[in-house]
Order: C-alpha cells, then sequence, then structure tokens
C-alpha cells in the first residue's frame, strides 16, 4: 500500500536540508511503528519518496512523501500517530493511500505557490516591481550553476505575483512554475529588484504555502487540505 | 538580552549548515533559570557535528537537570563563517537549548577529549566575553572549567581554565554545584571568586591551578606545591564504583542533521585492563565497571523505540571483553518496533576469531568493511607495547572475517613506538601482505587498509618518559611503509600527519609555559587545530620562538625516573612505581596479564581508591588471546566481585585531605 502524506516543515527546524528530512522521517516511521518496505541490497533503506527538495531555510505548508507500506492498514489515525514521531516543527497534515501507479510526486507538480516576506522594501516599490515584471516580455537572469554561467529568459516561470501587507510586513505572493530549470524563490527576488545588490538581505521568511499539479486547465494539490494554513500549531522559537 | 535568537535567525541564512546552531534535538530540554539554581553551559569545543554526540557531556547534561539546584544546557564552537558573523555583529557565545549568551551561565563547563582542541577552549571564551586568562577574571565572570582525558595534564590550560575535573563526572558535578550554589546565593560579591575557587579545590577530583605555585630550576621543572594548607598537595581522580547506577543518557539527543556517530550509544563498561602501555584511556579509566547485561537490554531496546534509529553501538574500550558478549549482541538485534533491521556496531574490535564471529552475528546487511589494530608490525615491539597479539590470531582474525563476507580489511598501526626499528616498522607492510593473501583467497574484491599514526606519548602511561620521534623520524618511518606497499596488490597505506603529532605531544606532556604558546597560536587565527585544512605547523613553530621554548626539549627528550613531571601532582590512582616497573617491563620486552581475570599487581587504582573490578564473567572470554598472553580457552578464577562491587557511600580520599 502506499500512502502520501502531507506535512508542514515551520520554525528552526526550516535551517535543516532535505537530507535532513529524510532522516527525520525514518526514523519517526520507526517510532510509530510502521512496518514500511525496504530497498534490497546491502543497506536496506525504507522506500520513501519526496517530492520537491525545500531549500534549507525556507518554510513550508505543503510537503509530500509517499511510502511503500507493507500491508494495507487503516490510515485515518495516521498524521497523529506521526506527528508526535517528529520533531517540532514537522507535522503531518493529512494522509491518503494513493495507487502505486500514480505518476511521482516529482514528475506531477508543476507548480509551486510562495509567500515572501521582504524587508527594506516598501509596498509601493514592491508593487512597481511587479507591475514592471508581470508587463515584460523577457526578464533575463545571469546565473552559474557549478561554474559554468548562463543566460535565461526566466519570464514565463512566473505565472502570477501580488502584493499585500500583514501588520506591517510587506508580503509578495508568487506562484512560479517548477518545470525545467525552473527560478528560485531567491532568483525571482533578484529579477523584481535587478538593481539591488543585497537580495539576500532583503528577503526574510520564505514559505512555500501550495504545490499544484495542472491537468486541463485546473489546479489540483497532491492532497487537497482545506485547513492547511491554519495547521502548524506548535513552533518551535 | 537572554534570548539571541532574534538576532542570530538572520546570521543563519548566511552561514553553512545552520542547523548546528538551532537546537531542537529531541531529548534536548529548555530549563528554566532561576537564580537559586547553578546555571552551566557544557561546551565541546569542536563543532556541533563532532561535539553533540559526545556520551560525556549528555550524561551530565541530563544529571545536572535532573536536579532542583542547576540547570544545563549547551554549546559547540561556531565554525569560521558564524563565527565572523558573532564577532562582526557582536553577539556572544550562546547556548542551542534556548539560545542564551555564555556569559549569563554561572558556568563554562569544557569537554576536552583531545589536545589539539585547546585554541578552540580559548575562542570559545573569548567568544563569551570572558577574559581569556583565569587572572584577569572577576566574581561576575563564569567560572571556566574543563574535564575529559586530556585534563590528565592540566598544566598547558592551567593560567586559562579556573578548575579542572579528574576522572567520572556523574559525583563530582553535584559536589560542586552544592558549593556554586551557595556562592551565586551570596550574591558573588566581589573578591569571592578565591575563596569560591578555594573551596572547591577541597573537592576530590577537583583541580584548582591557581592554587599551586610553580617552580623552575632554569629549564627544569622543580616544584609544583599548593599555597595554602588545606589544598591538596595531590590531586585524586574521581571513579564511580558502580556503573549500573547511572544508566545515562536516558534520553540521548536525536540532532536533526548529521553528526558522526549517528545512531543510539550504550555505554556497557568503562575502564578497560588490558593494559596497553600506549593507551592512555586505559590507564587513566582503571578499574572495569561493566554494566549490568539487563540493563544494557533495557537501555538499547527503550533506547531504539524512543529514539527511531535503527542502528546501535555498545561502547567500551574493547567491547569484545564484555562478559557474556554474543547474548548482549544477539539481544540488541531483536528489533522493538518491529519495522526492521537492527544493525549493531562493535566499536573497538578485540583481533581475534572469536570477535569476528561476534561481528559476523551483527553487521549481516552491511559486510563492507572491518578494522583491527594490531598497532605494531612484530611480535617484539607488541611485546613491548604489551598488545600481545600473534601473527597467528591476526591471521586466523583476518581468514573468519574473509570468509564471513567481509572484503575489506582496516589494521590500524602506530609508528615511532618506544624501541621500534626499520625491520618492525616494515614488519606492519608484511602482515598487511600476508593477510591481503589471505583475502584472496576469498574473494577478489579483497583489500587491506593499513592506517598509520605517528605515536604520541601521554601522560599517566608507562611511555611518559619517553622521547617522541621527531617529526622528521615519523616522516622517515612513513616513507619506509609507502616505498614498501607501494607495490603492493590489495594493500593501500593511509597516514596521520606528522606535523601534527609534534603538536599534539607538546600538548600532552607540556608544563605551564606552554599555555602561552597556545595563546598565541590562538591569537593568530590557529583554531580547529585538529581540522587537517586548519592546521599549520608554522604557527606553532612561530609561537614556540617567540616564547623562547623549543620543542626538541618538550616533546622528543627522554625523560628521567627523579625527572619532576608536569601533572606529577595529578593522580590518576597508578603508583609511579608501577608506571616506572612496566616502562623497564616495556624496555626488556616483558609482557603483563590483564588483571581483570588474573592476579591483582597492583597498579595502585583499586587498592587506592577502595574499589574494585564489577565483571560479570570471572573467566576471560573465549578466543584469541590479545592483549593478556594467557591461553584464553582456560579460564582463570580469581577473586573478584560477580555484579555489584560493596558500595561505601563515600568516595575514599586518598593523600591531600
Amino acid at each position: 500500500m502506499r500512502v502520501r502524506v502531507r506535512f508542514s516543515k515551520t520554525g528552526k527546524v526550516r535551517f535543516t536540508s532535505h537530507r535532513d528530512v529524510a532522516r527525520m522521517w525514518e526514523r519517526a516511521l520507526r517510532r510509530a511503528s510502521l512496518r514500511v518496505m525496504y530497498t534490497e541490497g546491502f543497506s536496506p533503506r525504507p522506500k520513501m519518496h519526496f517530492g520537491l527538495a525545500l531549500s534549507t531555510g525556507h518554510e513550508s505548508l505543503a510537503e509530500y512523501i509517499d511510502i511503500d507500506m507493507v500491508e494495507a492498514f487503516d490510515i485515518s489515525d495516521l498524521t497523529a500517530r506521526l506527528t508526535p514521531c517528529l520533531p517540532i516543527g514537522v507535522e503531518a497534515t493529512a494522509a491518503m493511500v494513493i495507487e502505486r501507479s500514480a505518476p511521482s510526486l516529482q514528475s506531477d507538480v508543476t507548480l509551486c505557490s510562495w509567500l515572501f516576506t521582504l524587508r527594506g522594501v516598501t509596498e509601493a516599490e514592491l508593487e512597481v516591481s511587479v507591475r514592471r515584471l508581470l508587463v515584460a516580455g523577457t526578464v533575463m537572469l545571469t546565473r552559474s550553476r557549478k561554474g559554468i554561467e548562463s543566460r535565461d529568459d526566466v519570464r514565463s516561470a512566473v505565472k502570477q505575483l501580488s502584493v499585500r501587507t500583514d501588520e506591517g510586513h510587506v508580503l509578495l505572493e508568487a506562484d512560479i512554475a517548477t518545470e525545467g530549470r525552473g527560478l528560485r524563490p531567491v532568483e525571482l527576488v533578484q529579477v523584481l529588484f535587478p538593481e539591488l545588490d543585497d537580495v539576500e538581505e532583503r528577503i526574510g521568511r520564505v514559505l512555500r504555502t501550495h504545490q499544484w499539479i495542472e491537468a486541463d486547465g485546473a489546479r489540483v494539490e497532491p492532497l487537497p487540505l482545506e485547513a492547511t494554513t491554519a495547521t502548524h500549531t506548535e513552533v518551535c522559537v | 538580552m537572554s534570548n539571541l535568537w532574534p538576532v542570530l535567525e538572520p546570521l543563519l541564512a548566511k552561514v553553512q549548515k545552520p542547523a548546528r546552531y538551532i537546537g531542537c534535538e529531541d531529548g534536548s530540554q529548555r530549563p528554566e533559570h532561576r537564580p537559586d539554581k547553578v546555571a552551566w553551559l557544557l561546551t565541546y569545543p569542536d563543532t556541533y557535528e563532532v561535539g553533540l554526540p559526545n556520551q560525556g557531556l549528555q550524561i551530565l547534561y541530563e544529571l545536572l537537570n535532573e536536579r532542583d539546584d542547576a540547570v544545563a544546557e549547551r554549546s559547540y564552537a561556531p565554525w569560521h563563517d558564524m563565527e565572523g558573523l558573532l564577532r562582526q555583529q557582536n553577539v556572544p557565545l550562546f547556548s542551542v537549548d534556548t539560545h542564551r549568551s555564555a556569559a549569563e551561565f554561572d558556568v563554562l563547563a569544557f569537554n576536552l577529549s583531545a589536545e589539539l582542541v585547546y585554541t578552540n577552549l580559548l575562542n570559545c571564551v573569548d567568544l563569551a566575553g570572558v577574559p581569556v586568562r583565569n587572572d584577569q577574571r572577576a566574581a561576575s565572570h563564569p567560572i571556566v572549567m574543563a574535564g575529559g582525558h586530556a585534563t590528565f595534564n592540566p598544566e598547558p590550560l592551567a593560567e586559562y581554565v579556573d578548575v579542572f575535573v579528574m576522572g567520572d563526572g556523574e559525583e563530582v558535578i553535584a559536589d560542586i554545584t552544592v558549593v556554586l550554589r551557595e556562592w551565586k546565593k551570596s550574591g558573588r560579591t566581589p573578591g569571592s571568586r578565591e575563596s569560591v575557587l578555594r573551596e572547591l579545590s577541597h573537592i576530590m577530583g577537583v583541580y584548582v591551578p591557581s592554587m599551586y605555585d610553580v617552580d623552575y630550576d632554569g629549564q627544569d621543572l622543580k616544584s609544583v606545591t599548593p599555597r595554602y594548607a588545606d589544598v591538596p598537595a595531590q590531586v585524586e581522580k574521581r571513579t564511580i564504583a558502580d556503573l549500573g547506577a547511572y544508566p545515562y543518557p536516558k534520553n540521548q539527543l536525536v540532532p536533526l542533521t548529521e553528526v558522526v556517530h549517528d545512531r543510539l550509544n550504550v555505554e556497557v563498561f568503562r575502564g578497560c585492563t588490558r593494559g596497553c602501555r600506549f593507551c592512555q584511556a586505559g590507564m587513566i579509566t582503571r578499574p572495569v565497571r561493566e554494566r549490568p547485561a539487563d540493563q544494557v537490554r533495557t537501555m538499547v531496546q527503550q533506547g531504539l523505540l524512543r529514539t527511531g534509529y535503527d542502528e546501535v553501538a555498545l561502547t567500551s574500550l574493547s567491547t569484545a571483553d564484555f562478559s557474556g558478549i554474543a547474548t548482549t549482541v544477539s539481544d540488541a538485534m531483536a528489533d522493538p518496533t518491529g519495522c526492521g533491521q537492527i544493525s549493531v556496531s562493535l566499536p573497538s574490535l578485540r583481533v581475534d576469531a572469536f570477535t569476528v564471529g561476534v561481528a559476523a552475528q551483527v553487521a549481516k546487511a552491511r559486510r563492507s568493511g572491518l578494522t583491527f589494530a594490531p598497532e605494531a608490525g612484530s611480535w617484539r615491539l607488541r611485546q613491548v607495547i604489551n598488545k600481545l597479539i600473534t601473527e597467528e590470531d591476526l591471521y586466523s582474525a583476518v581468514d573468519s572475517a574473509y570468509g564471513n563476507g567481509w572484503s575489506r580489511m582496516k589494521l590500524y598501526f602506530l609508528t615511532g613506538l618506544p624501541t621500534e626499528m626499520d625491520s618492525d616498522t616494515l614488519g606492519i607492510a608484511d602482515l598487511a601482505a600476508n593477510c591481503a593473501a589471505i583475502g584472496k583467497k576469498h574473494s577478489n574484491r579483497a583489500s587491506v587498509t593499513i592506517s598509520l599514526g605517528g605515536f604520541v606519548p601521554k601522560s599517566h602511561t608507562p611511555f611518559q618518559w619517553f622521547g617522541q620521534n621527531t617529526e622528521t623520524e615519523l616522516r622517515r618511518k612513513i616513507q619506509l611503509l609507502r616505498d614498501a606497499t607501494q607495490k603492493m596488490k590489495g594493500v593501500t597505506l593511509k597516514w596521520h600527519d606528522s606535523r601534527a603529532s609534534v603538536v599534539e605531544g607538546l600538548a600532552s606532556r607540556g608544563d605551564r609555559r606552554i599555555g602561552r604558546v597556545i595563546e598565541r597560536v590562538w591569537r593568530a587565527g590557529g583554531t580547529f587545530q585538529e581540522w587537517s585544512e586548519c592546521f599549520e605547523i608554522g604557527r606553532w613553530e612561530e609561537a614556540m620562538a617567540a616564547e623562547g621554548l623549543d620543542f626538541g626539549w618538550y616533546v622528543n627528550r627522554h625523560r628521567e625516573e627523579t625527572e619532576v613531571l608536569p601533572w606529577q601532582h595529578i593522580s590518576a590512582g597508578l603508583h609511579k612505581d608501577f608506571l616506572w616497573q612496566d616502562w623497564q617491563d616495556a624496555l626488556a620486552e616483558h609482557g603483563v596479564e590483564d588483571c581483570r581475570w588474573t592476579p591483582c599487581y597492583d597498579c595502585g587504582v583499586c587498592t587506592g581508591y577502595g574499589i574494585e573490578h564489577v565483571v560479570a564473567s570471572p573467566v576471560p572470554p573465549a578466543g584469541g588471546s590479545q592483549g593478556t598472553g594467557q591461553d584464553l580457552t582456560v579460564g582463570h578464577l580469581v577473586p573478584i566481585s560477580l555484579g555489584l562491587p560493596r558500595r561505601s557511600t563515600e568516595p575514599v580520599p586518598v593523600g591531600g585531605f
């Protein structure tokens, strides 16, 4: 039986890496006494599949893991069993049995919604930048990977941008495509404010709010969850 | 400000591995600080990944937090990038539990497992905003404390650390807390620092270096004498009689990020009487105290359930010597979660076929490499160092290991040992070649890796009088082996930087004057000296020259029986006569037996402290002869206590009280 679990990662634990999260889950599955399938070979590991990696330092309300269980069982209390076995700040928020033939999270998800808290930028300045980007036909970004510099048009990766304020914080909501090389959250701020040389300093909280699967013009979440934003109750601060 | 998190948080986006600084581990505590509680900051002066698994620190963390009159938090040395940001933004060293400034604690207690971290200790004290030299500190500053194996020669840090703690920490921290609680209650008034330090010096196991005068006769050390009649002339180590009384850590910390030894660790016994003469740990932790097997079983099962780890290490200085090890191992393999397989690691394997049999039982899945430590290349030299493994022991162990499906053997050796000749050094290559040939009978993939370290003589061992090989000589011997093994098929040689061995030798047997050298190296930026990418011998050479001191005199000179050793006023319970006799026996190529299973040869520890070995089995383990020279196929019945030792309510003070 394959189970898909949705989980959040918020607070201090956001400074752990994607690999760290995989290890947390390995231990949590054992602590919850869940019988998970193991890989064959010299070093058997539990069969777990993660979706898109979340960068170290970013938070999320919409992370997913697919787990292969040895046998079928009632999963109605699964999230309640898992959360106490996970570190503070990582919380299982929904679970569902999926088909083994279901496409992998990695290939299925094409879009993510992000919420940025920006520093040292006014709402008006941000709005100007957002409008400038949205009306542009092309948005060129120079970036390097493994020492190789490239210059790409990243306009098509930006699907939607909107600006709002909350308790004095300037917030940017962004939908960014994940296909191809995509656009990292930090790179989005870079193309919004090409004149700034301290982009990293301007980015406060970066929160992934949704991952989306797009089909026939509609978007659905890998695991729908009505009250996702209200579920992270305990944050390690 | 009591919570530095708001200041630290923005810095974490700019450093490598930010998870090092967040705490939040399962098992971590968020204690409530109060004026009537002594606040301890337990600091490991190396990176988080190296320091977090340290069991000593975790045991004290739990014991202190269980007390009504103490709280304990943890701290680790920030890596260069974080240190730079802290200094730039004027942020002090902080605890990872509640992100509190180090200077707000009453005690900064350091774990010193090895000598090369000394500059990191100075750096952490400085980052805490505390003067690095102890004579500059006021009552408002925390007490800087240090414990751990390296402190058995405390003198190089005598002007920097206020209080050293010798031996097992479980009981002595209670005595220290009581004294500090009263000091805190009295308001830590100006001038009270000297009196509280003097009071601490009365506790058995505590050494307060500022209470002693050091006299030199030219270059030679003449004496180390207490300045007051109530300060002990000789400081004795503390030893817990019964390991079973301390089933700690009960809640081993489970880090959120990858660390070394990332697994459950259960200490099965403390102390070792194999009597390897190069081994400081074996000399200073006597006698052997086993944990009851049923307690080991409980700690393993509960620990696995609580942590979710699928690996447990049964730790000690020689785990195959644990009474009934085979049963203990098979019990440990039962997975309490019912999820899969538990792998059991046995660090420090003995070299014999029995041990391989135990190892074969545990590592069904991950059977890739196995490590043995014959330590020296010839039988003659192994008699000198009292590591009495015959070639046949090694070959039968290796044959058994290859036969059980292992394909890579790692063999640990030391070079630069007393009386070592080139024929001994080259014997290492022969042993490795023969092991590789045995391997080829089993598998084409069979390989042998020689891991070669330069021998550094340590205090409180029979080799404390031996002049360490010069760096040139160590390098020559390494080269000798490189040449000899270069064309050997299936044999690889790895070696330790001999320049680091020189500095380790300096700090291991140095006196108070070496402190200024350490300070100079630290001021020149020489932190993380145990990391090869950070180590520079040039800094140490410059510092030695600036202090007018000579490496040769400190490190390479043979010492005389009558010479005053810098650590002579510190006692691990071993009689000086015993150590000297053992040194003479070494030179005469005579081995000694393991006193756990044979009559006492009076090293001084059990008799002096009124304690005994705690060993569940009166007969030595079946199998090889390593370390004892005994025929271990036949048991020896000797008068030792079975199970719990006789208990004395008070530690027995020896001398100076």
